[in-house]
């Protein structure tokens, strides 16, 4: 185990949808641990329970049953406002299918958390501009998604993930759309994310050649983490990797 | 977090300019239709109730005769006497003056142009009875009235066509064998309510009419004014038994004169106009509730696109009840919107339609305000309740809608 409190810990977990002979049992008591700083890779079968694992740890669903604790604090007690909050303060989102408001421009999206946030005019736009630099498209900032190329649309929704700063990147497959050049950008803006801005990094997906970016890789079965195995990345110290 | 609702419902307005559109539109059509609807039936009623007026109200009109029709194919019955107008100038209260009048028709010549028209014999009682100013020179005096001189007030038409337009009063003209002065001239009153150019007239006094016309002391009409304190059918009821004792009348037979209330013309059409108005404004309405129809089919056709957008806004940290204000501002915004376009369109129909139906242009701020308000609340219900809709899912379904 990490030598410091788990940014992350799931304990128990298990999710039940539905009720009586349709009921279905997508998590079977879940035991899991994220450090700070991870870049984690979840993979596992459809239905193995991955994306229900996500989706709690996206706080976006509550656990059936167990315990959730973010940054020492619980969650699953937590209501939806209030997990609302908590997404707003310390989580980002990428989606497979991207998710931008159309005709919206790049720009306008990414400050679309900082307006949730009550920011000023200015430092909205300042801080959106810095997040489209990062990504690479400070250039296409007045773009909307409809000008923009598939690999470029996935830039902007990383640039509105991270403008926040949060302390965590939720990806599900997010080059899950993508041809395997575009993917690899993708992935190399999320490393240098995790590496440069400290981020953590918490990515679905079903291809091994992107989970092998990842530092740590979660393998789920049946609705139980079925093995987790530590990447060494070339240039990395073992001592960063602390998972298990 | 308000402002920042706003701004993020006018991007949203501003973004979706077509469906926007769309959305007022049937808003837009909807109070616009009815506004100018009920308008224009305001409108009309007021051109009828100043008709109407213009014959003046709280006036007792007395014929021979029964109703419109001589009745019956019996005799003709007989004219009043002067004696009459006296008695009922004396003897009901509640009358302030009686106007009585004898008619006749001759052709009136001046400098080579004839024309013919009727002569109304009168006492100075029917310019106090009815308002109708003159607009030029003067009544004739007591003096001339009982002399019975030659001095005639004549209308409109008569200058119109006799004095080709040209100045009137002062000028001397012939009136079938007699020689007559003009004295006054009679501001203009149009078509009169069922037809008929009330323009068309030289007022003489009776006397005049009765020795150099008629040739009879006859009184073909009487018009009464009865004093506002008074109610009409009160004064209505005296002058009708006055005139059966006058007319040795026994009991059972049947009135042979007939007394018209101008009031309850007035009345009457009123509460047609009313009437009309009322579903005109009705048939408006639906279109009012076809166009809220409207904007809930835009807003259900929209709602893939919105629910996916709500799903976007919960989960990068929206909290559902920013989303739904967001929603709540915008549908209030379109509505509002829509609701101003409607009403400055109403203007812009009413004002070009009024000189075409001649009736005087109105404003009417209750209907305007109600039907704004319609518009507004069908702009909530129905752009607020699909949106409560889908905040209510989970960000995660919402997201995942096809």
């Amino acid at each position: 185990m990490a030598n410091s409190a788990p940014l992350i810990s799931l304990r128990g977990v298990t999710k039940v949808y539905g009720e009586g002979a349709t009921q279905f049992q997508a998590l079977k008591g879940v035991d899991l641990d994220i450090a700070a700083g991870d870049f984690v890779a979840v993979m596992g079968p459809s239905g193995s329970g991955k994306s229900t694992t996500m989706n709690i740890l996206g706080c976006l669903d509550v656990p059936s049953a167990g315990t959730f604790l973010f940054q020492g604090h619980h969650v699953e007690t937590l209501d939806r406002d209030q997990r609302a909050l908590l997404r707003r303060r310390h989580l980002g989102f990428v989606f497979q299918g991207f998710n931008l408001l159309s005709r919206t421009t790049a720009l306008e999206n990414v400050e679309l958390p900082l307006l949730y946030r009550g920011d000023e005019k200015r430092a909205r736009r300042q801080a959106a501009m810095a997040a489209l630099e990062k990504v690479g498209l400070d250039q296409w900032w007045d773009h909307t998604p409809a000008e923009l190329s598939g690999g470029q649309q996935q830039r902007v929704a990383i640039a509105r993930a991270i403008v926040t700063s949060p302390d965590v990147l939720l990806a599900d497959e997010p080059t899950g759309n993508l041809d395997s050049e575009r993917s690899i950008e993708i992935m190399e803006l999320l490393t240098g994310l995790n590496r440069d801005s400290n981020i953590t990094v918490l990515m679905v997906t079903h291809e091994p050649d992107m989970a092998a970016f990842a530092r740590t890789v979660i393998h789920f079965k049946d609705g139980l983490v079925e093995r987790i195995e530590a990447h060494h990345r070339p240039g990395e110290t073992p001592e960063r990797v602390e998972a298990n | 977090m308000l402002g920042t609702t706003f701004l993020l419902a006018l991007r949203s307005i501003r973004r979706h300019i077509l469906r926007s559109f769309l959305t007022i539109l049937g808003i837009v059509i909807g109070v616009g239709a009815v506004v100018t609807m009920v308008t224009l039936g305001k409108a009309t009623t007021a051109a009828v109730q100043s008709q109407i007026a213009a014959l003046g109200t709280n006036i007792l009109q007395i014929r021979p005769g029964q109703g419109f029709g001589r009745g019956g194919g019996g005799p003709r019955p007989p004219d009043f006497k002067p004696e009459d107008v006296a008695a009922i100038a004396s003897q009901i209260a509640g009358v302030t003056a009686v106007a009585p009048q004898a008619q006749a028709s001759a052709t009136a010549i001046y400098e080579g142009a004839n024309w013919s028209t009727t002569i109304n014999g009168t006492t100075a009682a029917y310019f106090q009875v009815q308002p109708w100013p003159l607009v030029n020179g003067r009544q004739w005096t007591p003096q001339e009235e009982q002399a019975g001189k030659a001095v005639c007030i004549i209308g409109n038409t008569v200058r119109q066509n006799l004095f080709r337009g040209g100045e009137a009063v002062g000028e001397r003209f012939r009136l079938g064998d007699v020689s007559c002065d003009v004295i006054g001239l009679l501001s203009t009153r149009g078509q009169a309510g069922f037809g008929g150019d009330q323009d068309d007239v030289v007022i003489m006094p009776i006397k005049t009419v009765q020795r150099r016309f008629t040739g009879n002391r006859d009184v073909r009409l009487m018009l009464v004014g009865v004093d506002q304190a008074y109610a009409t059918s009160t004064v209505q009821a005296s002058i009708t038994q006055l005139l059966r004792e006058r007319r040795n009348i026994t009991d059972g037979r049947e009135d042979d004169f007939n007394i018209f209330d101008t009031k309850q013309i007035s009345d009457t059409l009123t509460g047609t106009t009313t009437a009309l108005t009322r579903i005109v404004a009705a048939v408006a309405a639906i279109s009012l509730v076809v166009g809220g129809i409207g904007i809930m089919n835009i807003m259900l056709v929209s709602v893939t696109e919105r629910t996916r957008e709500i799903g976007i806004r919960l989960a990068i940290g929206a909290v559902a009840r920013e989303v739904l204000l967001q929603f709540l501002v915008e549908a209030v915004a379109l509505s509002c919107l829509g609701g101003l376009i409607g009403l400055v369109l109403a203007q812009a129909v009413i004002a070009g339609l009024t000189p075409l139906l001649q009736v005087p242009w109105t404003f009417d701020p209750r209907i305007n305000v109600i039907a704004f308000a319609i518009s507004a609340v069908i702009g909530v219900v129905f752009g607020y309740f699909p949106a409560r809709r889908a905040a209510a899912l989970n960000p995660i379904d919402a997201l995942r809608h096809e």
